[in-house]
């Protein structure tokens, strides 16, 4: 198998195609994985979340909260690509309060009648713009590693749970493992490195890494690095819970109508099968069987 | 009473109905398949899965056609437009959620088909044929499965297709030819996505037609039942319509509900993280793992870690995974014993069981890195695949002495009712396997 992979994987090497938008390369610096070590060298720490749970759904405060740490902090490295202004609707703000937000961008239009690229003020219906002009540009001014797109990091993040625990997720419907993953990772520098452990230049340790000892990204959240207009403290929990809240979101923007419509269809499924059931009681007691 | 003719009794009543049935007598063709037809009378829910399937086929074909309304087959735009239909068509989400878990809870039905047809030896004669067009339809489902899982682009997608379009350069001569006629080119592609995009819209309908078959020949033979003893009389059996027609109502409910409750509320636990992220050939993902319902095969592939005179481990592991598939064809011929339900052979039940455990087994090694103990245990698990078909089945048809059998259905109804008293409700039960995946 490995020397399959090993051909496949030179082939594909090979081939010069870079996929535009190709902006998740995971900032692997500590790549340098040997042998057996499994990472993360620590599981993620599960969170208490709004959304989770048959009866979930987001909480707007806590989305604008995570926006906020998103565009005041994240949003100088990481892009996110797939949600526009208008989305931000969710979030409980209002229309005008949309086109406000938008127009506090600059995005690139155009050509115009004189064949000119243009700049103006964003408007709902365009996307959040990336801070970098290309995969390139993001790569040279990170050190190598791309900053990932935010748009389906939530989703695009898990750490294997293995048996027996993902049986009983069935049943507790654990579904957050990409939030808790992330609120890990934010809360999780700062610890000394074991003695065992080298960690490459110009890379951070972190023990809830998914791909090796440490990335690229230095810590990016310390507390109080925003002030909240809710007034809620804005303690390093407090931000990586709501920015992870906020990416949930961004990743799965039909949630909690999901959810809603989850319970209806289960309440109509349960009911009719069990009329079925006595239905079928009724028609076989006709005979011995 | 055994096929279509024999137990017509249709009789159109209105002038429009006459007509229609002096020309082109597709009522009565359903009418005689689908209410006349006699089924046995002690048949249990592991017999419903026939129904679940065929209306799983028609789910995944229904969503599967909107979907492609708004799919763009581009490597530029795959990953671009599954998101926004996650995002921005009406109900795009739901569509997607229940095409995507569509297909895995398509092959829960479709594995817990097959073991109940093993347990109660339903590919033994005359339905070898029934059998091997069922095979044929599992076929056809994992080439489908495995091209719609290539579609979004994720990164799943795209080294998935890469590692198992690789298997063909295994073979000698024709491997890399084959190779490149599924890939359109040296590497997964436009060209690949493509020809899969085409053939995933074709294979499905493909399956229709076989099901069809797979009906017919089960017409034409009539069901098996847990006791494995044929239908003798008229006592033996009840009309399909309202007898079965309910039974399988409510376990289609059932297994709706329990597919539901993952479509809306664990909508990507069956699916890969990874697949959230854009395929990158540049970037090769940890671990390359297929979808769970060919972690079996996977776990078996990877076992076979030794060259065997002039055959390679990789050419080895690839005979082995499709050597797998096709002992499925010819079980029939493999499995000596005349006794077809394990009810009735003791030792073929204990084997058929651990069989299961061996396959989940497989599943979740298939899961796992292929290094040290976990390559021991696939090789171990193999064996054991293989011997179960190879050794185990033809030779226990001499040797094992089978319980007693009754003469017949009804007798052996009848006993069971009288040794279970009133209790009648849930004691078709009893011998139905309980296999959960």
């Amino acid at each position: 198998m490995k020397h399959i992979i090993a051909t496949i994987g030179a082939a594909a090497l090979a081939m010069t195609l870079v996929l535009p938008g190709a902006n998740a390369q995971e900032e692997a610096a500590g790549a340098a994985q040997e042998g057996t070590v499994h990472y993360p060298l620590k599981h993620p720490v599960e969170q208490e979340w709004s959304f989770a749970g048959p009866f979930g759904k987001y909480d707007k405060a806590q989305l604008q909260r995570g926006l906020k740490v998103y565009t005041e902090v994240c949003a100088a490295c990481h892009s996110l690509n797939r949600v526009a202004f208008r989305d931000l609707a969710d979030l409980g703000y209002s229309e005008e309060q949309v086109k406000a937000f938008a127009a506090n961008y600059e995005v690139q239009d155009g050509p115009n009648a004189d064949g000119e690229m243009f700049t103006r003020a964003g408007l709902p219906t365009d996307y959040f713009p990336s801070p970098y002009e290309n995969p390139e540009q993001a790569k040279v001014a990170n050190g190598g590693a791309v900053p990932p797109d935010f748009s389906l990091i939530a989703k695009a993040r898990g750490v294997e749970r293995g048996f027996p625990r993902f049986v009983f997720d069935v049943f507790t419907q654990y579904a957050e493992g990409g939030p808790d993953y992330i609120y890990s990772l934010l809360t999780g520098y700062g610890e000394e490195p074991p003695a065992n452990v080298t960690v490459p230049e110009g890379t951070h340790y972190n023990p809830h890494f998914a791909a090796g000892v440490s990335l690229a990204m230095a810590q990016p959240l310390y507390g109080e690095d925003v002030t909240y207009d809710d007034g809620t403290p804005a303690t390093i929990e407090q931000e990586a819970h709501d920015v992870a809240a906020f990416q949930m979101w961004a990743a799965e923007p039909h949630l909690t109508e999901r959810k809603e419509m989850g319970f209806r269809v289960m309440v109509f499924l349960v009911l009719f099968s069990v009329f079925l059931y006595l239905a079928k009681k009724q028609v076989w007691s006709r005979i011995e069987h | 009473m055994s096929t279509h003719e024999a137990h017509g009794t249709y009789t159109p009543t209105t002038g429009i109905g006459k007509w229609i049935d002096a020309r082109m007598p597709l009522p009565r063709m359903m009418y005689d398949s689908f209410v006349a037809y006699p089924v046995p009378r002690n048949l249990n829910y592991a017999y419903t899965f026939g129904g679940i399937l065929s209306l799983m086929l028609v789910s995944q074909i229904i969503t599967g056609v909107v979907l492609a309304m708004h799919y763009v087959a581009s490597t530029g735009m795959a990953f671009t437009s599954v998101e926004s239909i996650m995002r921005d068509v009406n109900h795009g989400w739901l569509l997607r959620y229940m095409h995507s878990n569509g297909a895995s809870f398509f092959f829960v039905a479709v594995y817990l088909h097959m073991f109940r047809g093993m347990y109660y030896g339903s590919y033994k004669a005359p339905r070898e044929l029934l059998w091997i067009l069922g095979c044929i339809i599992y076929l056809l489902m994992m080439a489908t499965g495995f091209m719609g899982y290539v579609l979004p682009w994720g990164q799943m997608s795209f080294w998935g297709a890469t590692v198992i379009t690789g298997f063909f350069t295994a073979f000698p001569l024709v491997g890399e030819w084959v190779q490149q006629l599924l890939l359109g080119g040296y590497a997964v592609g436009d060209p690949t996505l493509n020809r899969f995009f085409s053939l995933h819209y074709l294979l499905p309908f493909m399956i229709a037609g076989v099901v069809v078959l797979h009906v017919w020949a089960l017409h034409v033979t009539g069901q098996t039942n847990p006791t494995g003893i044929e239908v003798k009389s008229k006592t033996d059996t009840v009309a399909f319509t309202p007898y079965a027609t309910i039974k399988d109502a409510f376990a289609m409910m059932v297994f709706f509900a329990v597919f539901a409750y993952f479509i809306f509320y664990l909508p990507n636990f069956l699916g890969h993280p990874d697949n959230y992220i854009e395929a990158d050939p540049l970037v090769t993902p940890a671990h390359i793992v297929p979808e769970w319902y060919f972690l079996p095969f996977y776990a078996m592939l990877r076992a076979i870690t030794f060259n065997v005179g002039p055959i390679d481990s990789k050419l080895g592991g690839v005979l082995v995974m499709f050597g797998s598939i096709a002992l499925l064809f010819v079980m029939p011929w493999l499995d000596t014993s005349k006794v077809r339900s394990a009810v009735y052979r003791p030792w073929y039940k204990l084997f058929f069981w651990i069989f299961v455990a061996d396959a989940i087994f497989l599943g979740w090694l298939g899961s796992k890195p292929a290094e040290g103990l976990y390559t021991s245990l696939a090789q171990i698990a193999t064996l054991y695949y293989f011997a179960f078909f190879l050794i185990i089945l033809p030779v226990l048809g001499l040797i094992e002495t089978p319980r007693r059998l009754p003469n017949s259905i009804t007798e052996a109804v009848l006993a069971r009712s009288k040794k279970s008293g009133a209790q009648q409700v849930g004691s078709g039960a009893a011998a139905s396997p309980e296999v959960r995946g």
